[in-house]
């Protein structure tokens, strides 16, 4: 079977040499298809900003702030390279840029390098099992899920949002942040078990309950 | 069989994170998974983990502001409709422009110098005279620089007019009147293809100019 046909056979395949024409003819000076190019990106570029700005319109600012940055340096992205993590990466750039200016938010983070190095014990909830992905069907439960990230401090909920929600691996997390490996594996294990127990809280306070799991099975 | 060490919970809570995303050894990993068959609370730390990874690594929990895609392509599309018309076209107009105004006029100055272009009508004075008869016998006189027929009315200073051929008021720097000897002037004036056109015009005023000259 020729390439042509299996690409096209292939959704992801297709949608990648979609992706990569689009890239070409963006940089070949068709800047009027650089929305169709992004567009997969737009929410995952927005959440970037979001986790570390903190603040809906800011994030918004700075998303497309990172758009606009994207499209001028167009001529730079190399193939190589995911299209996906080059966008994220200028969207965590910009925003971490945003948040240097403003002088409060540079204070936060000083007393709390101890808290990182120090051990975490999980709380101890009995019959932890699997919540249904169906749950985030529900506007609420998302809503929950998202006040309970908030909740973090910034250098998990940072580390967190671009490992677990963006889907960056380690190294590009530790990149996009500039901070070392070691780090980013010392705070994702803390972030992901503040918000295990977090949520174990919430199942507590009925948060998930009117999820339809089976009769008699409990989530945990 | 795989020999494993024996860990404790605070070794686990320390790897589970390692653990879940597959980058333990499988050492380790053997000794974690002996842990989690034996330990309660440990299999709901486990479980619990992976639901958090499993649920906000669901893409619905990336959610946007309501209008967001609308005001990013709004802004994009703004973006490359300034690109184009304002930077970019600044950049070259800069060069554009001066190489435009060039153009127009080295193509001005070329069209202008063509045969077929029929310059604009210069002032009779400034027109050389053609066809006057070298022996022609013509009138000069001191305060000016013409020569006439005899009898012009345009003659300067009648009391020191004196004849000349016009030849000679040619070499000694006078130019025809344009009144006497405007015939003249106009043949000079006509190219090849208005000669018809002058000697009509000529004509008309053959009469007149025939009576001032006395021919």
């Amino acid at each position: 079977m020729s390439e042509p046909s299996m690409a096209l056979n292939n959704p992801e395949q297709t949608s990648g040499t979609r992706e990569q024409e689009l890239i070409q003819r963006v940089q070949r000076g068709q800047h009027e298809l650089f929305y169709e190019l992004v567009r997969p990106y737009e929410r995952r570029v927005y959440a970037a900003a979001l986790a570390i700005l903190r603040n809906e319109h800011d994030a918004e600012d700075a998303a497309q702030e990172a758009m606009l940055k994207a499209l001028k340096n167009i001529r730079q992205f190399r193939a190589e390279a995911r299209f996906s993590t080059w966008l994220i990466q200028i969207s965590v750039n910009e925003s971490l840029m945003r948040r240097r200016r403003e002088r409060t938010v540079q204070m936060e983070g000083i007393d709390d390098r101890r808290d990182e190095e120090s051990e975490y014990a999980p709380r101890d909830f009995a019959d932890w099992r699997e919540i249904p992905s169906e749950a985030l069907e529900r506007k609420e439960v998302r809503q929950r899920l998202a006040e309970a990230l908030a909740t973090l401090d910034r250098k998990y909920r940072e580390v967190f949002m671009l490992r677990d929600m963006e889907h960056l691996n380690i190294q590009e997390t530790a990149e996009a942040l500039g901070i070392t490996v070691a780090s980013v594996k010392t705070r994702l294990l803390r972030a992901r078990l503040m918000l295990r127990d977090l949520l174990a809280a919430g199942w507590e306070q009925g948060w998930f309950s009117r999820l339809p799991f089976e009769k008699g099975n409990k989530p945990w | 069989m795989v020999n494993h060490e024996v860990v404790n919970c605070e070794q686990v809570w320390r790897e589970i994170s390692n653990y879940v995303d597959g980058e333990v050894d499988a050492g380790l990993r053997s000794s974690m998974d002996e842990h989690f068959r034996t330990c309660k609370r440990c299999a709901s730390v486990l479980a619990g983990t992976r639901n958090v990874v499993a649920l906000y690594g669901d893409e619905r929990m990336l959610e946007v502001p309501a209008g967001f895609s609308r005001r990013l392509e709004k802004r994009l599309g703004q973006r490359s409709e300034s690109k184009w018309g304002g930077s970019r076209w600044s950049t070259l107009s800069a060069w554009l422009i001066p190489v435009a105004a060039m153009a127009l006029i080295v193509g001005g100055l070329e069209l202008a110098n063509t045969s077929g272009f029929k310059h604009p009508p210069k002032s009779i004075l400034a027109a050389p005279a053609r066809d006057i008869p070298p022996d022609m016998l013509v009138v000069v006189s001191d305060g000016s620089k013409v020569f006439h027929v005899a009898g012009c009315p345009f003659i300067h200073d009648k009391a020191t007019e004196r004849t000349i051929t016009a030849k000679q008021a040619m070499q000694d720097g006078y130019v025809p009147c344009s009144r006497c000897l405007r015939q003249y002037l106009k043949t000079g004036l006509v190219g090849p293809h208005d000669e018809d056109d002058a000697n009509a015009e000529a004509d008309e005023e053959q009469g007149e100019v025939v009576r001032v000259a006395g021919h």
